[in-house]
């Protein structure tokens, strides 16, 4: 069964596809092959972020190239990279204050509260939502929010404020992870033991052990009920 | 979106729900399994394997595609390459930008080592983005690291090398403690304690998560550290070479994708974290894996003098996407299966415990499809079988799959499937190289100097890898190699000389084989361009 043909216009310039394609398909059907704006192809990696826009509409929206279907006379352009503020730091010495915020992104203060960064995620997450929420300190809730980020950067292409939305998500997830979310004490303690040389003396045991030997431990091992 | 065929088997897996929320499948036993295996895994399908007729692994069999890689010349003719002007001069090049390359590169650095991480795209594009459903690693009380080792050694079917084995699991619990410390947020509890799940063939629940973009948490994590120390990254820049000075590793040739030019580096030992090589499509597989992913480390290691280990098994991920058509091949996560997802057929019946291992899972969905003649059949015609994912929230309560899985959810919801209220097809596809290139266990391949991390080596999981165990590999590897190859570097008084006779070595003994000119290898790129436009290029038309 052929699919319908539709009509795409890649930067301006017109290819005839079939219907049932995803743009990253329908790019590749017409002959490019992709050296940047293609990653993991299953919407991990935010390397095909995309803009595009349909006939007789004015209004810009946004995918990834890799999960956005075709769309007759639609106009598209992939933004691959985007040159944003990446600032540097020593995760160990900041404390989850929003004054670490304002040191590393002062930009974020000039948030306009205009949501063009949420309109243009393609993940649907509450941008707007996390900035402020990282404006006002609460790292967990700018940590929860953010964490399906894909790093592609469409937010920071929309902000009138020049706001690096993604790299201000990330510096919060790292926060919360390492100072606001309490320490697994049972890996900690797992650790010491571990260096402490505790299970060296089953380990050599196993690891001598000949096949049939382990195979028959290992048919015979407990299972931790679901 | 589904046919009225799918409708209808769907009635059936609707219907059988409620009695199977608490039917027991057995695990099979040692037996059952093996028969399935020999039955229905592609691994033993003799007429798609080939002997390597060339390098130090010659004799060993392997998938066609991956002796076609093996057995191909270098772009570059060895006679008259220049390598007198030398760009760049370090004491550890670390060659790939996944998770095994990131935290090559942060543990050399820390050692005081130079460190320049060339990689073929940008950094973070590897399998360990794509890598959802966890990491293992033994530390809760009822867990140890030995029970670990034999939950890995059983799995891999005893092909395992020990010492490797006993590396991965033993710096587990050091390295979930790494990754805390630097921020990753792995589903804990209030207090702390982490949430941990079973994978299948995993004896305790020692499957960690960061919800289901687990790889991706990490990878970002260690991409953003690799960036705040400042250690040199080169994108775009693939290995297109390595250098020797006849037998240790000396440098290598970077690519630059973009403006085509070749850069000469100096280094003193070399770190392969290239991962794995799903696209090469072994056995015309649809796969799970990057773009990426086309087996540049395992070509150019192999070449140099470094031996493969058990480069005739694959692992099949048990589901990947079988419908719709646009996302076969992508992975539906372990993970909808360890929260309680479960398998049927056509007539919504059951046919094997949903955590089998791996290679035993995948085998089991062939032949209720090939076998059988139990499965569903796609519109392209792909086979299929329902991983019934409603039960979940009826089991856990309305609302777990968006909260536990929601890069899943996402994934289908796309295509207006809500996945928390209808079935997903699903069919194994091709998701990790088993073997590779043969490590120590600090990472060391048979050639000096010259190390591998991650996807790109093998031996570690034999012949069957676990769930959450290749997350754990890239780090746990990519950490022993950085340390590893920094301190051999720090040890060493001056830098080698550069040479490509490696090359011209392998060059010769492709001509004393016959193997005619025309195929080049690395790949660099899969090729999916439609062919009647790849045939209309100009350089196509010599």
């Amino acid at each position: 069964m052929a699919a319908d043909k539709v009509t795409i216009h890649v930067m301006g310039k017109a290819y005839e596809v079939p219907s049932d394609l995803t743009i990253m398909k329908a790019m590749e059907y017409a002959g490019y092959q992709f050296i940047r704006g293609c990653g993991c192809r299953g919407a991990f990696c935010g390397a095909c972020g995309t803009v595009y826009r349909t006939k007789d509409d004015y209004r810009l929206k946004v995918g990834l190239a890799c999960q956005e279907m075709v769309q007759d006379e639609m106009y598209l352009a992939e933004i691959p990279f985007f040159p944003g503020n990446k600032a540097t730091y020593d995760i160990e010495k900041l404390k989850p204050t929003s004054e670490t915020i304002l040191k590393h992104y002062p930009e974020v203060f000039r948030c306009l509260a205009c949501n063009a960064c949420t309109k243009a995620c393609p993940q649907d997450i509450e941008v707007m939502e996390y900035v402020q929420a990282a404006l006002r300190g609460d790292i967990a809730k700018a940590a929860d929010l953010s964490f399906d980020c894909l790093l592609c950067g469409l937010c920071a292409s929309r902000c009138p404020a020049e706001i690096v939305q993604y790299n201000v998500a990330l510096l919060c997830r790292r926060l919360y992870s390492s100072k606001v979310a309490p320490r697994a004490e049972h890996l900690a303690k797992r650790v010491k033991e571990t260096k402490r040389g505790k299970f060296d003396k089953e380990m050599a045991k196993l690891k001598k052990m000949k096949k049939p030997q382990l195979a028959k431990l290992y048919a015979e091992r407990e299972i931790e009920p679901a | 979106m589904y046919t009225g065929k799918m409708l209808e088997s769907m009635k059936r897996v609707e219907a059988t729900r409620k009695e199977r929320l608490d039917q027991e499948i057995p695990l099979l036993s040692p037996e059952a399994r093996q028969e399935l295996l020999e039955g229905f895994h592609p691994d033993f399908k003799d007429d798609v394997f080939r002997k390597i007729k060339v390098g130090p692994s010659r004799g060993e069999r392997a998938p066609k595609e991956f002796v076609d890689a093996f057995e191909a010349y270098s772009a570059i003719d060895p006679a008259k390459f220049d390598l007198s002007n030398v760009e760049v001069d370090v004491d550890v090049l670390v060659v790939g930008g996944g998770g095994a390359g990131a935290a090559a590169a942060l543990v050399a650095d820390e050692q005081g080592a130079s460190v320049l991480l060339a990689t073929k795209l940008r950094l973070g594009d590897s399998n360990t983005v794509m890598a959802q459903g966890g990491i293992q690693g033994a530390d809760k009380a009822n867990d140890s690291p030995a029970i670990h080792y034999l939950d890995v050694m059983g799995g891999g079917r005893y092909f395992n090398d020990p010492d490797l084995v006993e590396a991965l699991v033993g710096d587990a619990p050091e390295v979930l403690s790494w990754l805390e410390k630097l921020g990753v947020m792995f589903d804990k509890t209030a207090e702390g304690t982490m949430v941990t799940t079973h994978g299948g063939g995993t004896s305790r629940k020692r499957m960690h998560a960061a919800r289901d973009y687990t790889g991706a948490e990490i990878m970002k994590t260690l991409k953003d550290e690799v960036l705040n120390r400042e250690i040199p990254v080169a994108e775009f820049a693939a290995v297109y070479e390595l250098l020797t000075d006849g037998k240790k590793v000396t440098g290598a040739i970077l690519y630059n994708m973009e403006t085509e030019q070749y850069m000469v580096v100096r280094a003193k030992t070399v770190i392969l974290a290239t991962g794995g090589s799903g696209r090469l499509h072994v056995m015309g597989f649809p796969t799970s894996n990057h773009y990426g992913a086309t087996a540049d480390g395992l070509v150019l290691g192999y070449r140099a003098g470094a031996p493969l280990t058990y480069m005739d098994t694959i692992q099949y991920h048990p589901t990947g996407a079988a419908f719709p058509e646009q996302i076969l091949g992508l992975l539906v996560t372990e993970k909808v299966r360890s929260i309680g997802g479960q398998i049927t057929n056509f007539d919504g019946n059951r046919f094997i415990y949903e955590l089998e291992t791996r290679d035993v899972e995948a085998a089991a969905l062939i032949r209720e499809c090939l076998g059988r003649k139990k499965g569903i059949t796609t519109p392209s015609g792909q086979p299929a079988v329902w991983l019934d994912s409603p039960i979940i929230d009826a089991k856990h309560g309305e609302g777990t799959i968006k909260a536990r899985v929601p890069a899943m959810y996402r994934q289908y919801e796309r295509f207006g499937i809500d996945m928390s209220k209808v079935p997903i097809l699903i069919y194994p596809t091709q998701h990790y190289q088993n073997g590779g290139l043969k490590i120590d266990e600090t990472g060391e391949t048979k050639v000096k100097n010259l190390f591998a991390a991650g996807e790109v080596a093998g031996g570690i999981h034999g012949r069957n890898r676990l769930m959450g165990n290749s997350l754990l590999d890239v780090v746990v590897f990519g950490r022993r190699a950085g340390a590893a190859a920094a301190e051999r570097a720090n040890g060493m008084k001056k830098s080698g000389k550069l040479s490509l006779k490696h090359l011209d070595k392998f060059h010769k003994e492709l001509k004393s084989a016959r193997v005619g000119k025309g195929r080049i290898a690395p790949v660099l790129l899969p090729e999916y361009r439609r062919p009647e436009t790849v045939d209309h290029r100009i350089d196509a038309l010599d």
